[in-house]
């Protein structure tokens, strides 16, 4: 996934993003799979084994089975995408992503005409994931998309950053981003992905169906129960930097509030 | 047993408390060098706040041990409580400070925060509840309030479970450490509930 493969970016993103530094994007990450301390995936997550790495595709497809991780790579077209990404503990980055759309997988698997939702789910590995010992989230850790989200062109498979295979603390070998949705929906190292006919269960809604909606869209109006969602810190700006606005879906409101045209955010959250 | 902690007692009546309030003191500068320089991570503010909350939990819980440990230990290490009590009090201040100064830093959202955030509003409770504590550590308060100063002091237990729960609370998930706070703080006052059995008919 060298820069040799990647085209120009067709993100609609916000103009003027300065991207956050390698070492910000690979030292501050929530991967409890690893552990909850921000520089826990940092520090365990190379026990990760990737290689060989497969994602099962299944559900509402034409063609259900294992895809080798080399054979969809070989299939999609790797872009450079620079996307705002907004945490919902009100932290932010800008990351230079590189992958492929999902829309591009999903039809290369063949999506059938009922179908309309996309499930993902994390690889669950006791022996090489030391967080999972610890009911923080009921494990394997899942996420969940409406089928038009997942085929927006902004949704992303990314595979890796500044043009460098994605690293493990960060999701490897490919992970879902959604940068208008709160970044636990941006799902790591994915090892399945389902369509189906109606909506997934995910980890965090699980958890707390008060605090995390199926929707998760970054919105200022809507507080966290626990925490304002108006503003938030980005990252890497310094002990005595101020907090920024946090934007409507993160700054892609052009792109995507087509997307829930109709819907009471307050209440679809 | 007994004899190590009679040693331990002979030693403790020795030394001053003055360095003991310097060992407290110290992690203050070190962290915030820490922060300045990289060593707390690429967000230093969150790191910093986090820091100095749980070492202030740490020291009003290490405030907890001190009776037990006499009654049942009988190791004497009263004369350290107020230092553990004021700089567990330092700490809690200086938590409140970086979150108030440095994360938030709007007003408006400061107090949205606190009334509307039951997490911020039991660590405000908590904070308040020391205030008093901390006005009263001195010796003149200690002999001018007599008996109604231990009644006033045992609003330390107040502070500390709304301490533990506000650290609970914060944490996204089913988090252990926090629990294990908790716990260490629940088991430490059930040590100081009275036995029943003992008590003198009137």
């Amino acid at each position: 996934i060298g820069l040799a493969g990647i085209s120009s970016s067709a993100s609609a993103a916000p103009e003027g993003l300065e991207p956050n530094t390698y070492e910000e994007i690979t030292s501050y990450n929530n991967y409890y799979e690893f552990g909850t301390g921000k520089d826990d995936p940092a520090k365990y997550a190379d026990a990760l084994t990737i290689e060989p790495w497969t994602v099962e595709i299944d559900g509402m497809v034409d063609k259900p089975g294992a895809y080798a991780f080399e054979d969809i790579l070989k299939a999609m077209t790797i872009e450079e995408r620079l996307y705002k990404f907004r945490c919902v503990e009100a932290w932010s980055m800008v990351i230079p992503w590189n992958g492929f759309e999902l829309a591009d997988l999903l039809n290369m698997a063949g999506v059938q005409s009922g179908a309309k939702y996309v499930a993902f789910e994390t690889a669950l590995r006791p022996d090489e994931m030391p967080g999972v010992a610890y009911p923080v989230l009921d494990w394997p850790y899942v996420e969940g998309l409406r089928l038009d989200e997942a085929m927006h062109p902004l949704t992303i498979m990314a595979t890796g950053v500044y043009g460098k295979d994605i690293l493990k603390q960060n999701g490897a070998p490919l992970r879902l981003v959604v940068p208008w949705k709160y970044g636990y929906k941006s799902i790591k190292s994915v090892v399945r992905i389902t369509l189906t006919d109606t909506q997934p269960p995910t980890s965090w809604n699980k958890a707390n169906a008060r605090e995390y909606g199926f929707y998760s869209n970054v919105n200022p109006t809507v507080d966290h129960p626990r925490w304002s969602q108006a503003t938030e810190r980005a990252i890497g700006s310094g002990l005595f930097s101020k907090r920024i606005e946090t934007e409507m879906f993160n700054g892609y409101e052009e792109d995507v509030a087509a997307l829930y045209a109709g819907m009471d955010l307050t209440k679809d959250t | 047993m007994a004899h190590i902690v009679d040693q331990v007692n002979g030693f403790v009546r020795k030394v001053p408390t003055w360095p003991v309030y310097i060992l407290c003191v110290l992690p203050v500068p070190w962290l915030l060098y820490l922060a300045q320089t990289g060593g707390l991570g690429v967000e230093p503010i969150r790191a910093l706040e986090h820091e100095l909350g749980q070492i202030a939990l740490q020291l009003l819980i290490a405030g907890l041990t001190i009776t037990p440990l006499r009654r049942y230990a009988g190791l004497n290490l009263l004369k350290f409580r107020r230092c553990l009590g004021l700089m567990a009090f330092l700490y809690v201040s200086l938590h409140l400070l970086v979150w108030l100064v440095l994360d938030i830093g709007i007003l408006s959202q400061i107090w949205a925060d606190i009334i509307k955030r039951p997490y911020i509003t039991i660590g405000m409770a908590g904070f308040l509840c020391l205030i008093p504590l901390a006005v009263t550590s001195n010796s003149y308060s200690i002999r001018k309030l007599g008996p109604k100063w231990r009644s006033l002091h045992k609003l330390t237990y107040l502070a500390v479970i709304l301490g533990g729960v506000h650290f609970i609370w914060l944490v996204k998930g089913f988090q252990p450490e926090p629990l294990l706070y908790m716990a260490v703080i629940l088991g430490l006052l059930a040590l100081r509930l009275p036995k029943r059995r003992k008590r003198q008919p009137i």
